[in-house]
């Protein structure tokens, strides 16, 4: 159990279990559980249409879940609505202005309505995202009403951090200024859920990963748990042919030219395969774990036969 | 070879016009069809009804030897050409109401297609196409006129059809028709004018609130030299081509002129502004937020600059209309007819007392325009994700709903005090008696707050429990408006009329005041706005 720095011990700041949510005929929800420890930066992946969105307008209270038990900083979203909204701040992935407010007065109101805003970390915050806060709301471009919406939740010194799909639409040199930012909350001990499907962010920020489809979580853990339930490619230069290997367990897509060969292989079976492969001889091997993106291309394409008979 | 290449820069500008006017008819399929029905129902069916009224010629020249002189009664309607038969008596009393519904038709839907698509974005994935620089006003001023026509085919069709004669017919559908293209132009000026569509919205129904008054009040003084005013209003044009009183067509070419005028205007300016901008340049405004700290500061800011421009309109009406009525009662001899037509607009004794009674009660049907326009902000805030981000913080659903409830029901209180107190200015000043004039007014006004508030609650009822569909309040107003217009010339049952609040208001001043049906309004208003309360808390937002 973690100790947040706010001298409240909570065993997660997190923790959905079973959550349905319908709209209609529209199975948005259909049984969703994550955990999201305090003090750690959550990825939250998933194509479009996963349910990544509606599990974290669930989390704000927007929306009321159907079944299942959501516990969020200890409260309940829903009835504690109010309360636990002082403890976070939200980001959305399509932030709308009011056309006639200008970016500083929103970061200025939505600060306030929290209960309070940094000032000298607004001013910084400014300074960082390069932000121009009298322009009016109309006047921004969709990169800038993203930076408007992440100055705001970053200034409020909040437990926790809603993002939805944060950096859409911001360039790289402010996707770059966001991580720093995000690694900084981290060493603060804030906890951060960040939905996102841009899988190098993911990568470089956070400690656990989730990977949500079809409005389940297919996989949750670590990026090195996960990557042991994947494969590994292998691309090695033999002594001899590789007869037999092809055929081990845990083997797949082989392709064998000579005493070349190119396979996946299952990362629980690597040793053995290992084990034949130097029994062969080996002259060279290139080995690359799977990246974030092929786990992701995975869930993904599993999903794809399912479809079919539905 | 020049005017080759103007003629083919002229034909590329209205490119994918076709497209964009089908693109339009679709997205407005329930829209305009609603229109064109209450539309026709009002005319043709006053016609029908006028036929049961007044079926003898005899009972017409009566009835019209009465309103002959009544200046109150055609600051309302407007001139009397030939009030013999029933074609003259319906374009005398339809045609005014019903020039101000097809504008504000008009007015919407041009506005909806051109400066709304503009602003949220939706104009430059289609400017991105093969689409000419002038092919989307082309398109919504196109929707609007094609519409325009339907209406006015329809209504002539509808009056031909209950054996009006089809010359008259066809002048009066014509004559809305004309009016309507000539607020689609002004329309269509206005959405270059802003960067926002509320504001030329605003800008578009002002001019047609002037319309309508320079017109009131040009027909109404026909002794005081100022019915010229009549001429420069695009409905004073209309109700000139005098349907079924020897129809004068060329006057149609005013209102046709004016709207090819502002199109041309429109289509001059389109071509002088960048995408997204209005013709007044955005300024940069303050980097922090003082003093919008609460959620009905947000409220206020959101709402101040419309309650301000009703505010100024209910003033100008207010001293327009209290300044005229002194005149009601030298023009009136008082025969029990007349009575019961000054009666059907609202008021019960006196005159001028029943002239300034019915202005108020119309006063109150517009101030509930503005309580209904800001609690369903609520809905707009919404549906464009801005209510997500107020509410993903401390304040609580019912005090985010309350802040804009607070502006419709103290907005719509205000509304009527300016409302009632210029009209007792005016009067008081002319009479020398302002000292009693002012307050009897001023409170004859705020008696018709509860019904307006009434309406507001109907709007937060349907927002709270049924969000899809909390447009339905513009309709319970429209009901509350048809009702009152027309329900005691058609003679609808009492119980269809106490639908609508603003039958239970007190007829004041004149009338006697009665607290218990204020009380019940009172009530309702307070049951319906809970109602949607906790609906709202209830409910899933998005």
């Amino acid at each position: 159990m973690k100790v947040s720095v706010y001298g409240t011990a909570m065993s997660s700041a997190i923790a959905i279990s079973g959550l349905h949510k319908s709209f209609g005929r529209t199975k948005a929800l259909d049984g969703l559980d994550l955990i999201v420890d305090v003090g750690e930066v959550h990825g939250f992946l998933g194509p479009n249409g996963a349910g990544k969105s509606t599990t974290i307008r669930v989390l704000l209270g927007l929306l009321r879940s159907d079944a299942g038990t959501v516990s969020l900083l200890d409260g309940d979203p829903w009835r504690d609505a109010t309360a636990l909204h002082s403890r976070l701040a939200y980001v959305p992935g399509d932030v709308t202005l009011w056309p006639n407010l200008t970016g500083g007065e929103v970061i200025d109101l939505l600060g306030t309505l929290r209960g309070g805003l940094n000032a000298k970390r607004k001013a910084e915050l400014l300074e960082r995202f390069d932000l121009d806060p009298t322009k009016k709301g109309r006047g921004y471009s969709k990169g800038n009403r993203q930076k408007v919406a992440l100055v705001a939740a970053l200034a409020s010194d909040v437990e926790l951090l809603l993002l939805d799909e944060p950096t859409s639409g911001l360039d790289p040199l402010m996707e770059a200024v966001f991580r720093e930012c995000i690694a900084e909350e981290r060493g603060n001990g804030r906890t951060v859920l960040l939905s996102s499907h841009i899988l190098a962010e993911v990568e470089a920020l956070c400690d656990r990963v989730s990977i949500v489809r079809n409005g389940r979580v297919a996989d949750s853990g670590t990026l090195a748990e996960l990557r042991h339930l994947t494969r590994t490619s292998i691309e090695a230069d033999l002594a001899g042919p590789p007869t037999g290997v092809a055929d081990l367990p845990g083997v797949h897509d082989a392709h064998v030219t000579g005493n070349r060969i190119r396979c996946e292989v299952d990362t629980v079976h690597l040793d053995e395969v290992l084990r034949r492969l130097t029994a062969i001889g080996v002259r060279g091997l290139v080995s690359r774990p799977p990246t974030l993106e092929e786990l992701f291309l995975r869930h993904y394409r599993d999903e794809l036969p399912e479809e079919v008979p539905a | 070879m020049t005017t080759d290449i103007t003629a083919r820069r002229r034909t590329t500008a209205l490119v994918g016009t076709g497209t964009l006017l089908r693109l339009g008819a679709r997205r407005d399929r329930i829209m305009l069809p609603i229109w064109l029905y209450v539309l026709v129902a009002l005319a043709v069916g006053t016609a029908f009804s006028f036929k049961g009224l007044y079926p003898t010629v005899a009972s017409r020249i009566a009835f019209a030897v009465e309103v002959g002189g009544n200046g109150g009664l055609k600051a309302l309607t407007g001139p009397t050409f030939d009030l013999t038969s029933i074609g003259g008596l319906t374009a005398w009393r339809v045609g005014a109401s019903a020039a101000v519904l097809v504008g504000l038709m008009n007015v919407f839907t041009v506005v909806r297609h051109t400066r709304a698509e503009e602003q949220d974005g939706r104009l430059e994935l289609i400017g991105a196409g093969v689409v000419g620089r002038h092919a989307p006003l082309a398109a919504a001023v196109g929707l609007a006129v094609i519409t325009d026509l339907l209406i006015g085919a329809v209504i002539a069709i509808g009056l031909v059809a209950i054996g009006q004669p089809a010359a008259g017919s066809i002048a009066l559908g014509a004559e809305l028709a004309a009016v309507g293209a000539a607020f689609a132009g002004i329309a269509a000026v206005a959405a270059q004018v802003t960067e926002s569509s509320r504001a030329a919205n605003g800008i578009a129904s002002a001019v047609l609130g002037a319309a309508y008054l320079f017109r009131a009040i040009g027909d109404s003084a026909t002794t005081s030299g100022l019915s010229w005013l009549s001429w420069l209003s695009p409905i004073g044009w209309g109700q000139r081509v005098r349907p079924f009183a020897g129809e004068r067509w060329w006057v149609l070419a005013l209102p046709i002129g004016a709207a090819a005028l502002t199109v041309w205007l429109a289509g001059a300016l389109v071509a002088r502004r960048d995408l997204g901008a209005g013709l007044l340049p955005a300024r940069p405004g303050r980097a922090d937020a003082r003093g919008l700290a609460t959620p009905l500061a947000l409220a206020w800011r959101l709402q101040r600059g419309a309650l301000l421009a009703w505010l100024i309109a209910f003033a100008v009406l207010g001293v327009a209309l209290g300044g005229i009525a002194q005149d009601m009662a030298g023009l009136v001899n008082t025969s029990s007819q007349l009575h019961s037509i000054i009666a059907e607009l609202g008021g019960v004794n006196g005159i001028v007392d029943e002239f300034l009674a019915a202005m108020l009660g119309l006063l109150g049907l517009v101030a509930a325009v503005f309580t209904v326009q800001a609690v369903l902000r609520l809905r707009t805030e919404e549906t464009a994700q801005r209510a997500e981000p107020v509410l993903a913080t401390r304040t609580s659903r019912v005090a985010y709903a309350a802040s804009h409830l607070t502006i419709a029901v103290v907005g719509g209180a205000a509304l009527l005090a300016v409302g009632g107190a210029t009209m007792g200015l005016a009067d008081g000043l002319r009479t020398g008696n302002l000292r009693t004039e002012l307050p009897s007014l001023l409170a004859s006004a705020l008696a018709q707050v509860p019904a307006a508030w009434v309406l507001a609650g109907v709007a937060l009822a349907l927002f709270g429990l049924l969000p899809r569909i909390a447009v339905a309040g513009w309709a319970a107003l429209v009901v509350c408006l048809l009702l009152g217009e027309l329900g005691p010339t058609l003679h609808v049952p009492q119980w269809a009329m106490d639908v609508s609040p603003f039958t239970h208001v007190p007829k004041l001043p004149g009338g006697q005041f009665t607290g218990t049906p204020i009380g019940w309004l009172l009530v309702v208003s307070v049951v319906l706005a809970v109602a949607g309360l906790i609906g709202f808390r209830r409910r899933d937002i998005g």
